[in-house]
């Protein structure tokens, strides 16, 4: 593989995939906020 | 604005969690042009300099769409609206914008009618896969199993009608999933379809990339295609068809322009944060697109065939590449690899192709029960059998161009006229800056707020220049040939499609002669599966290259074996039905459709009023 063709390829692959983590990792450990929000998963069950 | 509709039905549809929510955006976006477009659009344009103007598009224009199609979504959603026509209204209360609105179901129901059909293929060839079908078979006879199985009339299977009846499998599945609800339908299929796709994707990917010359009856390295799709050819820079093609790229792989984001976001409530979950769809579909979408079809296939093969194979487009040449390929790997290859291949653009056709649905769905009061189960049965209905020509008649039809005008089109429109009514009307704070209401970070003025000027402003550049293109990309007396046009421009450009031979509907489409040299007269064929082939190229005819019995052959032909010459006496009625048929239907749904919302609109809840 040419130098250029692998500096380009690993630099994008680095840059999206760092993005893609650290979007992923804010998404996954996101504060919940108190209902009533859109998720049925933290809904009391007794409503 | 002018809309003054009661907030939104608490108790209807919702999301499960936050990250089924992301999953299904995600997967909304993540379709088969991550794998079959992505790779086959770099090649042909610029190898990696391609990735440069994509990626400026990406920030320029996808990004911002994405921002755009999530505010309005939401906002719309605050009223208790799910569907594009009137969240739009929401946004401004003249009247054109639930009409602009109307694309964002008709895109869905149209490309909803053929992606269906290539998602039943997926399904089809991951049971020929397992049974077997593919074993022995010549890379020639892998083709034509696909050319076989498009002629519906034929069965591969020995079940009549095969395609049909996985067409209607495929609908009924996607109809099943969608009547489940939101919470328990799409956002469960997303959560098993999106990981396992990529699970499938990293799969193929490290088998690709290690890939050794002389193994496994490889011929070249895999590195040696990522070598040539990574090489940067910087001159293409300069070519506004290379930016054109991202720029329409950014387009297909985000599915912006569609009103399926729209309406997954008009779920959430006005104080979810919809800018991390945006962004974090966004870059998981850039992930799969860029990562292991370049890293799969293209080395794999140079491996076996060779640069100048692929080259001339990716120019009959990526559908092609995965099913007439990558099940061959795949045998290569021996008995068992071959299967989990193959599984693992049409089993993640099925996934790929089901998270998205779910999304197409679910604004149709929403609209039904919105507007006319219609329950899960009848308005997901209600998609399924309309989408039955607008995808029959396009199976019956594939090979008549019927798909490539709807394609291009539901699924270029549709989607660039939508989108300039919807980006003006947010920034120009809505105002971008009450935009602005719209989306970022909730937000959990904030984005550099340069994105604001984006938003105002860059986006709409390039949206305008794309779409009149896609209405005038010239013909050879020939910029400098534009004058006020007027220009040939480029047969793929808007206009050029309209005035039938691209069809220089057999431009009556039916007639006496039928002349040929191409130059070449008549290699073979023979019969298949029950009907017979004249191929002509350009010269000094093999046969899979030749464009076959189809004669029937009652007409006469004009030409003999070896003849050389040129492109007009008469080649068949006799009755004959041209491609360009079922391309008329094909527009006639879209425009029926677009109709159809324009009563629709219009008598919507007056129930609205009649009840006054709008």
């Amino acid at each position: 593989m040419n130098t250029s063709a692998l500096v380009l390829m690993i630099s994008t692959w680095a840059i999206v995939t760092c993005f893609t983590v650290y979007f992923f990792i804010k998404v996954l450990t996101a504060k919940k906020h108190d209902e009533p929000d859109s998720y049925v998963e933290n809904d009391d069950e007794s409503i | 604005m002018g809309e003054k509709f009661k907030t939104a039905d608490i108790k209807g549809d919702h999301w499960g969690s936050r990250i089924g929510l992301v999953l299904a955006m995600a997967g909304n976006a993540v379709g088969f042009g991550n794998f079959l477009r992505f790779p086959v659009q770099a090649v042909q344009n610029g190898g990696g300099a391609f990735i440069i103007p994509y990626l400026v598009c990406l920030v320029l224009l996808g990004f911002p769409l994405l921002m755009i199609e999530w505010s309005v979504g939401r906002y719309g959603g605050k009223f208790g609206h799910h569907s594009t026509p009137f969240i739009l209204h929401s946004m401004s209360n003249k009247a054109i914008w639930k009409y602009v609105g109307v694309f964002g179901l008709f895109s869905n129901l149209a490309i909803a009618a053929y992606y269906c059909y290539i998602e039943s293929w997926t399904i089809s060839y991951i049971f020929h896969t397992i049974i077997g079908t593919f074993d022995q078979l010549s890379r020639f006879q892998v083709a034509d199993f696909f050319d076989g199985y498009t002629d519906v009339a034929h069965s591969t299977t020995g079940i009549p009608y095969e395609a049909l009846v996985f067409y209607v499998l495929c609908l009924a599945l996607n109809s099943w999933i969608l009547s489940r609800g939101l919470a328990g339908g799409v956002e469960k299929a997303s959560k098993i379809g999106v990981p396992l796709l990529i699970v499938f994707g990293i799969f193929l990917a490290i088998k690709a990339i290690t890939l050794k010359a002389g193994s496994e009856n490889a011929v070249y390295d895999g590195m040696v295609g990522l070598s040539f799709l990574w090489t940067p050819q910087f001159d293409s820079l300069t070519n506004p068809k290379v930016w054109l093609a991202a720029a329409g790229q950014i387009f297909f792989t985000l599915s912006v322009g569609m009103g399926s984001i729209q309406c997954y976001a008009s779920y959430l409530r006005e104080r979810d944060d919809i800018a991390v979950n945006a962004m974090s769809a966004g870059f998981m579909n850039e992930f799969v697109e860029i990562v292991l979408g370049s890293s799969v079809i293209i080395p794999i296939s140079i491996g076996y065939l060779g640069v100048d093969k692929v080259v001339d194979l990716v120019g009959l487009g990526g559908l092609g590449l995965a099913f007439r040449t990558m099940p061959f390929l795949f045998e290569q790997w021996g008995s068992i690899l071959s299967v989990i290859a193959g599984v693992a291949f049409f089993g993640l653009l099925f996934f790929a192709g089901i998270t998205s056709s779910l999304a197409m649905g679910t604004p149709i769905v929403g609209f039904l029960k919105d507007e006319f009061k219609f329950s899960n189960k009848k308005a997901a049965l209600t998609f399924a059998l309309v989408t039955l209905a607008l995808g029959l020509p396009v199976v019956l008649f594939f090979q008549q161009g019927v798909f490539d039809e709807f394609d291009y005008w539901a699924g270029t089109v549709a989607l660039f006229i939508f989108a300039m429109f919807e980006s003006i009514l947010f920034s120009w009307f809505f105002g971008a800056d009450k935009g602005w704070k719209e989306f970022l209401k909730g937000a959990d970070m904030k984005l550099p707020g340069i994105f604001r003025y984006i938003l105002k000027y860059v986006t709409p402003i390039l949206l305008i220049i794309v779409f009149v550049t896609s209405l005038i293109r010239p013909a050879k990309d020939d910029w400098s040939s534009l004058s006020f007396k007027g220009w040939e046009l480029h047969p793929e421009s808007i206009l050029g499609q309209i005035t039938y450009k691209g069809i220089l031979y057999n431009k009556q509907n039916v007639a006496d002669v039928f002349y040929s489409e191409n130059s070449g040299i008549v290699d073979s007269i023979y019969s298949l599966r029950g009907k017979n064929y004249i191929r002509i082939t350009p010269e000094e190229k093999t046969a899979e290259y030749g464009k076959n005819y189809v004669f029937k019995e009652h007409q006469k052959i004009l030409v003999q074996l070896g003849d050389v032909v040129k492109a007009g010459q008469p080649i068949l006496q006799g009755r004959v039905i041209n491609r360009i009625l079922y391309i008329k048929i094909a527009r006639f239907i879209l425009l029926t459709l677009f109709i159809g749904l324009s009563i629709l919302v219009h008598l919507a609109y007056r129930n609205r009023k009649k009840y006054h809840k709008i």
